[in-house]
């Protein structure tokens, strides 16, 4: 069961071949077998999870629709607010924090008739690439548990990639759900900005935050972004336009679309990686697409002005935690050293460090050198990703320059760290869709091809990377962590 | 900066962040190459979005009161903010 897509999983749960109470139980028993290698989730609500699945099976027996997600299990990254399960963020200072209301996103996932299993691992407050930031241990890379599964959704992506659930939900600031979603050999969309309510989301750099699906296939993906998209009144950035049946579209394919590739940007890939990339890209050609090159003069500048934009909005979103209203205290002389104690035990030193490095890039003296020219510099790459999009259709290259890497490769090194997210943080700071579909494995490991385009065109993207997985069907791969699942059972 | 940002950071801890800092920000250097002459700072919401004032059902003091530290009846206690004489 655990190989099914939600997909394929919801007729047989309509036509009561399949129990929802049934598939709950595989799943949960899945990540009580998996958990102590993969270290996937932080929360597990089995009680609430099986009195849910009860009642949608009591609504499926009764003839009645309960949604179009009616009895999949999902999984929530934990920087979403689920109203009485803890929402840590994987940060100490948020350690006892349990939220008093629900994210839109969650609301919307509950109206659908799914089913919240739990809360999965990520970087602290999403700051990170690799999942190695979270207070509460790293998780591990299914194809290989020596590796990090990317981040920082790095939970949710092993969730699904380990098929612990069909479903599962994360977001993305310069590439978390992408990134990860490459390292692990499965699907992940970054909505347009204003696609998806950030409403309920914990608020790490609120002008680039998005919250998007991670699914088994690109189906999975159009199924759940339908779900999720869509006006928020709480979330002022949420737009009102109508949200496409993104499924309908999948089949639409690549015929006769021009296809954008930023050669000059990709110079220096890896040779097995390029070899991969290659093979996917004459795969779309085989399907119609046309490859076009394209010059994106400023992509280049994008990481590093994303560098210094997000931990500036970070230094400012992180404020609240000050040991006031929620989460950690450690107690003062007076209030400022309360608040100066309680974030330093409170935070850990990724997330340190992007407060120090945003408090900066703000401050008097220095605003103009870095945060307002970083800020200009995001005005000439969304320009650049503009005029390239009115030439092509799409863009494609590939999600990550280099697969999962080794636990601990990169913890020394921030800056290496930081240029994981090299491919992915552009998009971002045009606001645009990104796409992650497997592509051929890289040295044995999974590896993922972008597919960036218009905003508001996920339909297009969705089109496309269903018609790479009908031909080349990579995400069928089963990672290891199969194996030994199998070994045991 | 670790006090603007209301962060109590050990010796240690501070001799690395200023190393590792100072890395980040001799690459982020790199954007004084771009050529800005005309540019205005990107504005990522592109629409203000407006909607009426209408009264709405706030959470009740005792679902936002049951995370704080410290409460005294329906209010957040804190320390003292004012030195003594």
């Amino acid at each position: 069961m655990h190989r099914l897509a939600a997909h394929q999983l919801l007729p047989r749960l309509r036509d009561r071949q399949l129990r929802a109470r049934d598939l709950l139980e595989q799943a949960l028993g899945r990540i009580g077998r998996l958990e102590p290698t993969l270290h996937a989730f932080l929360h597990l609500q089995a009680d609430q999870a099986r009195a849910q699945a009860d009642r949608i099976d009591a609504e499926l027996d009764a003839g009645r629709d309960p949604g179009p997600l009616a009895g999949l299990p999902v999984a929530l990254k934990d920087n979403l607010c689920l109203q009485g399960m803890p929402t840590t963020c994987g940060s100490r200072i948020l350690e006892p924090f349990v939220p008093p209301y629900d994210a839109t996103v969650v609301r919307r996932l509950q109206a659908a008739g799914a089913i919240v299993v739990g809360k999965t691992n990520l970087d602290e407050f999403a700051m990170g690439s690799s999942t190695e930031n979270s207070a509460f241990g790293p998780t591990r890379n299914p194809w290989d548990p020596g590796r990090v599964p990317g981040g920082s959704s790095g939970g949710s992506a092993v969730a699904v990639a380990a098929g612990m659930v069909p479903l599962a939900l994360g977001s993305d600031t310069g590439g978390s759900i992408r990134q990860p979603a490459a390292f692990c050999g499965v699907c992940g969309l970054k909505p347009t900005y204003g696609r998806v309510s950030r409403h309920g989301l914990v608020a790490f750099a609120s002008s680039l935050d998005q919250v998007g699906p991670l699914a088994r296939d690109v189906r999975d993906c159009a199924l759940l972004l339908g779900v999720l998209a869509g006006h928020d009144p709480l979330d002022s950035t949420c737009e009102d336009r109508p949200v496409p049946d993104y499924p309908a579209l999948l089949e639409r394919g690549v015929e006769g679309l021009r296809l954008g590739i930023p050669r000059a940007f990709l110079q220096g890939l890896e040779p097995e990686m390029a070899t991969s990339f290659e093979e996917a890209t004459e795969a779309l050609v085989g399907c119609g697409a046309r490859l076009v090159d394209v010059d994106l003069p400023h992509l280049e500048y994008a990481l590093p002005a994303y560098y210094i934009l997000a931990p500036a909005e970070a230094s400012s979103n992180l404020a609240r935690f000050d040991g006031v209203r929620y989460g950690l205290r450690v107690s003062g002389p007076d209030v400022a050293a309360m608040m100066r104690r309680t974030r330093a035990a409170g935070f850990g030193a990724e997330v340190k460090r992007r407060i120090v490095l945003g408090t900066y890039t703000l401050s008097a003296g220095y605003h103009e050198a870095y945060y307002s020219r970083a800020q200009k510099v995001r005005s000439v790459v969304s320009r650049d990703f503009q005029e390239a999009l009115a030439r092509v259709d799409l863009l494609v290259l590939p999600t990550t320059p280099i697969p999962a890497f080794p636990l601990g490769e990169k913890t020394a090194d921030p800056l290496d760290m930081y240029l994981s997210d090299v491919y992915t943080v552009g998009v971002n700071l045009a606001g645009l869709p990104g796409l992650s579909v497997p592509m051929a494995p890289v040295r044995g490991l999974p590896a993922g091809l972008q597919v960036i385009g218009r905003a508001w065109d996920e339909g297009r993207l969705l089109a496309c990377g269903q018609a790479l997985q009908s031909v080349r069907p990579y995400h069928l791969a089963q990672p290891q962590a199969a194996l030994f699942d199998g070994g045991m059972a | 900066m670790a006090r603007l940002a209301r962060l109590d950071l050990q010796p240690d801890e501070r001799e690395r962040l200023a190393l590792q800092l100072g890395l980040v920000l001799e690459y982020v250097g790199r954007l004084a190459e771009v050529d800005l002459e005309g540019v205005q700072p990107d504005v990522p919401v592109r629409t203000n979005v407006f909607r009426e004032d209408q009264p709405d059902r706030p959470l009740s003091p005792e679902a936002v009161l049951a995370n704080a530290p410290a409460r005294q009846g329906d209010y957040f206690r804190i320390p003292r903010i004012l030195e003594e004489d």
